[in-house]
């Protein structure tokens, strides 16, 4: 890969709106990057594995749970900075961008906020530093869209419970060191567990031939009569509202990460554009160009805006569900359209691992789907506006 | 080791440079300014290093508005203890190495580090013109500091070769590139930051010696002829007949 030259854009001014700490945690992130991970990046992306050797520099970056209190080994930060790492590693790449937000709001935030004590300290300092990477299973081959539906399920044995099932398309599952499974009790209830490598009956079979999120590792997790101990069930929620809620706060970070892929296809195509002559003038100096730019500043712009009030509103405990879905949703669709001109604007050259465009735009393919799909999130708009549930 | 680093703001290199009162004042709007690189990458992360081999103290020191506190702060996340800020709005090089002289007289400090210059006036100026205000040694575009007891080695990098220095006693050195490598704040550095001493100082009373008459910017970049390798000749020809410059 070439240089990465990624500058930041900021057409109205949304800056003056940070602090001056928040600039700094972004550009410090944007820094490790340019340092760390552009250069291998491609690489990681061809090979279709995580750079596990990062995971270091994402925790010391503030990667892994930045707003989870400083008692738990967290950075006790807002929403808006946790928003702003996310879209700098998304800016590089959405799988650095998933495992940082698997391990902060899938796996650190159920057991901060529906963990016991003992949980998180056991847990949430050593997930904050790297320690440990952790891993959430909800999805289950026959339940994507309706997690309700699983299968995967515990029996209480007394002294222990025993856990049946699989998870599949988990992110961060092949390598993770602890997993938190969604799986109903005898009566039919959701709860969280604690699942940790190397109980015995307890795999993580890798899932191979993604074209998407490449660099980011996926896999299975496979209960085969898991005996967990009692005290791995987080009690503070139960449901299939305590996984949504996680999912919100994931789908926040999305939000805000898909304007970083976003800003890297604009920036990449605006610097070639204004270098790349044709017909002896650059290509930046055609009509039909300027409107593929014009128009991509013109809709990162509109999503910055959405999601800085989003940040707002979280920061302050009001964003509703609906509402985060509506960001994760419409940023997503702006970024995989951006991706899809960015590389028209390139040419030839768009196809090419030299510039990073058909990463986004392939990665951009499991981030329109995951954490409910383009389609879920436009019911879940639907029903919220108009009181009917148009999912069943 | 009682250390003492010289930060001061300087735009960031992608900053579209124009100029506004008749090319008299530089227009800051919409420059975003950075740490000047020579004193973030260089000279603080060696005074950084020393205190972490030798234990001590490092303070920076900063001499301008309150619009330098965000790049302040990060030096201090980066691992300054503490900082000092001058307040004064501008001055030109004599100006601002006088109320660092002022400053670090009577507070002992065994080294006085500064970059080799600041990116945007590359005047080299203060750092000689603290050494000499306070009367110390001072050692110029150093690539290498080792402290070995109290002598201090500094390389430098010549034409052709590399100096090799001895100084003892305290004194004033400039950092080139080389000298340290650039640290990465991390997030433990930052929130630490927050409550760091930052204290703000009354600037004393000193006259300018220079004053800017006027900027003008550079001619803009030619464009670029490619010669194909198998032809030097070609090279040869457009370098005499066309740039005449052989
Ligand atoms: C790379 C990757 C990583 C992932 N990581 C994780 C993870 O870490 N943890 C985890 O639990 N899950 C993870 N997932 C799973 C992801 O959340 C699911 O893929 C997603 O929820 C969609 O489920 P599905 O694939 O089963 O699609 P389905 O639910 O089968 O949907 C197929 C299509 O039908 C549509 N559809 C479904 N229901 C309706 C409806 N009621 N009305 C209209 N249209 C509908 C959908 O919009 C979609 O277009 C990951 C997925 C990917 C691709």
């Amino acid at each position: 890969m070439r240089t990465d030259l990624y500058q930041g854009h900021d057409y109205y001014l949304m800056d003056e709106w940070l602090t001056e700490e928040h600039k700094l945690i972004r550009d410090t992130a944007r820094a490790w990057i340019k340092k760390e991970v552009s250069p291998i990046i491609e690489e990681a992306f061809e090979q279709g594995k995580f750079p596990k050797h990062l995971i270091k520099g994402l925790a010391e970056i503030g990667g892994f749970g930045p707003y989870i209190p400083e008692q738990y080994g967290g950075a006790g930060l807002d929403q808006i900075s946790y928003g702003l790492l996310m879209q700098e590693l998304e800016r590089c790449d959405s799988g650095l961008r998933s495992t940082s937000s698997v391990q902060s709001s899938l796996v650190m935030y159920p057991i901060w906020k529906y963990g016991t004590e003992e949980q998180r300290m056991k847990y949430l300092p050593k997930l904050a530093a790297g320690e440990f990477v952790g891993c959430f299973g909800l999805t289950e081959p026959d339940h994507g869209s309706n997690p309700g539906g699983m299968i995967t399920n515990f029996k209480d044995m007394g002294d222990h419970y025993l856990l049946n099932g699989a998870k599949m398309w988990i992110s961060n599952a092949p390598f993770a060191d602890i997993a938190v499974v969604w799986a109903k009790d005898e009566t039919g209830r959701i709860h969280g567990l604690v699942v940790e490598r190397g109980m015995e009956g307890f795999t993580t079979p890798t899932m191979t031939g993604k074209w998407s999120l490449r660099a980011s590792d996926t896999g299975e997790l496979i209960f085969d009569n898991v005996k967990v101990p009692k005290e791995n069930l987080l009690p503070g929620r139960s449901g299939l509202g305590a996984p949504l809620s996680c999912l919100d706060s994931a789908r926040y970070g999305i939000a805000w990460g898909a304007i970083g892929a976003a800003l890297d296809c604009y920036d990449v195509a605006l610097r070639y554009a204004k270098e790349r002559q044709q017909f002896g003038r650059p290509i930046a100096a055609f009509q039909l160009q300027q409107k593929k730019l014009a128009e991509m500043i013109t809709e990162i712009t509109k999503a910055q805006l959405l999601t800085y009030r989003l940040g707002q509103l979280r920061n302050d405990g009001r964003a509703t569900s609906a509402q985060i879905s509506m960001a994760k949703r419409n940023n997503v669709d702006m970024a995989i359209h951006i991706a899809r001109e960015a590389r028209q604007i390139l040419g030839g050259m768009g196809i090419i691992n030299e510039y990073p465009i058909m990463r986004h735009m392939m990665n951009l393919e499991s981030v329109i789907t995951y954490e409910g799909t383009h389609d879920i999130h436009l019911l879940i708009t639907g029903m919220d506006i108009t009181g009917e549930n148009a999912f069943s | 080791m009682k250390i003492l680093v010289c930060i001061s703001k300087a735009p960031d290199t992608t900053s579209r440079i124009a100029f506004t009162d008749n090319n008299t004042k530089f227009d800051e709007n919409g420059v975003q300014y950075i740490v000047n690189p020579y004193d973030e990458w260089y000279a603080l992360v060696k005074g950084i290093e020393l205190k972490e081999t030798l234990g001590g103290n490092v303070t920076t020191i900063t001499v301008g508005g309150s619009d330098n506190e965000p790049i302040i702060r990060k030096a201090l996340a980066i691992g300054a203890d503490d900082a000092v800020r001058v307040d004064l709005e501008t001055g030109d090089s004599f100006v601002v190495a006088s109320q660092i002289a002022a400053y670090a007289k009577d507070q002992g400090f065994d080294l006085i580090l500064c970059g080799k210059e600041t990116i945007n006036y590359n005047s080299s100026l203060v750092g000689g013109m603290v050494a000499e205000m306070l009367n110390m040694p001072y050692l110029s575009l150093a690539t290498s500091l080792t402290m070995e007891g109290s002598t201090a080695v500094i390389e430098r990098e010549v034409q052709g070769g590399v100096e090799v220095l001895e100084v003892t006693g305290p004194f004033v050195l400039s950092a080139a590139k080389g000298l340290a490598e650039q640290r990465i704040p991390n997030m433990r550095g930052i929130m630490a930051a927050r409550t760091k001493p930052l204290n703000v100082i009354a600037a004393i009373s000193v006259d300018q010696t220079a004053e800017i008459v006027s900027y003008t910017l550079p001619a803009p970049k030619g464009a670029c002829k490619y010669v194909d390798a198998d032809h030097p000749e070609e090279l040869i020809r457009l370098l005499h007949e066309d740039a005449k410059v052989i």
